[in-house]
């Protein structure tokens, strides 16, 4: 399969200060692909290169190309609004809007006017929530307030607020780190089954999730990509002894 | 600690309430029917706060009508775009408008308005009021908005949403509460402003609808009713008062109701 995001020299600023120093990664299409690294280690300033979510600090500057289905995303003609759409993104914190469960999802497809009526709205907003396998647990109160329900059922709300959009893309930043053990487990099983559909880059502080989630990891140190492998030959026999330094808990 | 603060927290009660029900006390005896439709006439022959009541609630409607819209669009501006140099003018501006005594509004509208137009009228009072109230609403409204988590912001942009439409769609609608509040506060911080009103609508004894005509409002009856000499007319300002308080804290558990929070 080919790659569906191809990364290049990419340098990154705040200011003055270099967060992410000549990164060059390609992510394979409808595959699993998850950064770890120690705190600071620049993989979620990284992550957020790849929707240009990074725009909205003031200081913030890139070199280097990023390519998504062969179009530069840093090209001046780049419709940001658009590219947000196609690539979807989930973060650390669950972050539901202040309104119902069905309008949560329902925005997404609205402000894009990817539905055709109200059925068809309703159908999509279904349809994502089964793909985020919330809907059994939500379909009898979808006219409530998002914050009702609990803190795993909320991430995987905005799950399928993501996928509603039907972007190519999701990226995923720390999504179970404020978890608790079961609900991170149906947060994993749902990363492996939405890869039959989309291409999925997962930030993670847990190596053993990426281990379990990923085919392919990308180690991160101090800014730089220390080393990217498939997921199986990183965690058995990595090329770069820092890897192994970190994944066997000698530091970080 | 917890007692000193307890202590605090009750005089400050205690001394609202005393104010509330000397004010009850004295007043109530003197609100009726036709106190409250009447126009005011002269002494022993009755007379109300009829064209009062509603002289106020026009010159608000007016004053909110302008000075909320506007109030919240500046605070917005000021909490999502305002980093710069003129975001920091405009809120040491607002911050200094805030500070200024309400007369000084009322003379520089009798300035702008009264004096080139010849007459007092409802629409010179109405920009005074909402001159007051701008300022008011853009603050607590910045205030309000950058409470909203980033987050927030970012999960509607990342769902590919312009910037407008994240302000409008998602901040606006998780500030209502807060910028409901503020906008009350600035309601009821005009319907009490009586110095304003003075220089620019003036005042009136009849029932009036006309906005280029002087407008009665219930600051500026209390006013005339509170320096008569008259002790009837001093009952008549205590229950003018009573109603005024009435009126305000009607309309605050209105809006509270209708912007309480539903999600």
């Amino acid at each position: 399969m080919g790659n569906k995001i191809e990364v290049s020299n990419l340098n990154f600023y705040y200011g003055k200060a270099q967060a992410l120093y000549d990164i060059s990664l390609a992510v394979p299409e409808r595959e699993v692909v998850a950064f770890i690294g120690p705190s600071g280690c620049g993989k979620s300033t990284f992550l957020r290169t790849l929707n240009r979510m990074n725009d909205t600090i003031p200081s913030a500057r890139v070199d280097g190309t990023v390519t998504i289905d062969g179009r530069n995303i840093y090209a001046p003609d780049t419709d940001v609004v658009s590219l947000r759409r196609r690539v979807g993104m989930v973060f650390q914190k669950s972050n539901p809007f202040p309104k119902s469960i069905f309008e949560n999802v329902a925005y997404g497809i609205r402000i894009n006017r990817i539905h055709q009526n109200k059925a068809d709205l309703a159908e999509r907003v279904e349809k994502a929530l089964r793909d985020a396998a919330l809907w059994d647990e939500v379909k009898d109160r979808l006219n409530e307030s998002a914050y009702g329900i609990s803190g795993g059922q909320q991430q995987r709300l905005c799950i399928a607020r993501a996928l509603a959009v039907q972007p190519d893309i999701i990226l995923m930043d720390e999504p179970a780190s404020a978890l608790d053990p079961i609900a991170t487990q149906k947060i994993e099983e749902l990363v492996v089954e939405l890869k039959n559909n989309y291409s999925i880059v997962i930030v993670t502080h847990n190596m053993q999730q990426a281990a379990r989630v990923s085919d392919k990891t990308a180690f991160f140190m101090l800014g730089k990509l220390i080393e990217y492998n498939s997921t199986q030959k990183m965690f058995t026999s990595p090329d770069e002894k820092l890897t192994e330094d970190y994944i066997t808990g000698r530091f970080g | 600690m917890t007692v000193t603060t307890a202590a605090c927290a009750f005089g400050v009660v205690a001394v609202l309430l005393v104010i509330l029900g000397f004010i009850t006390y004295q007043g109530i005896s003197s609100v009726s029917w036709e106190f409250l439709v009447d126009t005011p006439k002269p002494v022993g022959e009755g007379g109300g706060i009829g064209n009062a009541i509603v002289g106020s609630l026009i010159l608000l409607g007016l004053a909110s009508a302008v000075g909320i819209p506007v109030g919240v669009a500046v605070g917005t501006y000021l909490a999502e775009l305002g980093g710069n140099w003129f975001g920091k003018t405009v809120r040491f501006v607002a911050d200094t408008m805030i500070g200024v005594p309400s007369i000084v509004f009322g003379v520089f509208i009798y300035g702008l308005i009264v004096v080139r137009q010849g007459y007092f009228s409802t629409l010179a009072g109405s920009a005074a009021l909402a001159l007051i109230m701008i300022p008011i609403v853009a603050r607590t409204t910045e205030e309000m908005i950058k409470l909203v988590p980033n987050t927030m912001r970012e999960g509607a942009l990342a769902l590919g949403a312009p910037q407008w439409r994240v302000t409008v769609d998602i901040v606006l609608p998780a500030a209502m509460a807060g910028i409901a509040t503020g906008a009350m506060l600035a309601v009821a911080r005009v319907l009490g402003e009586t110095a304003p009103l003075l220089f620019t609508a003036f005042g009136s004894r009849f029932y009036n609808i006309y906005l280029d005509e002087p407008m009665a409002s219930l600051t500026v009856q209390i006013y005339h009713y509170a320096i008569s000499p008259f002790e009837e007319w001093h009952a008549k300002a205590w229950a003018a008062t009573l109603v005024l308080i009435t009126l305000i804290l009607g309309i605050n558990i209105l809006v509270r109701f209708v912007t309480r929070r539903r999600f």
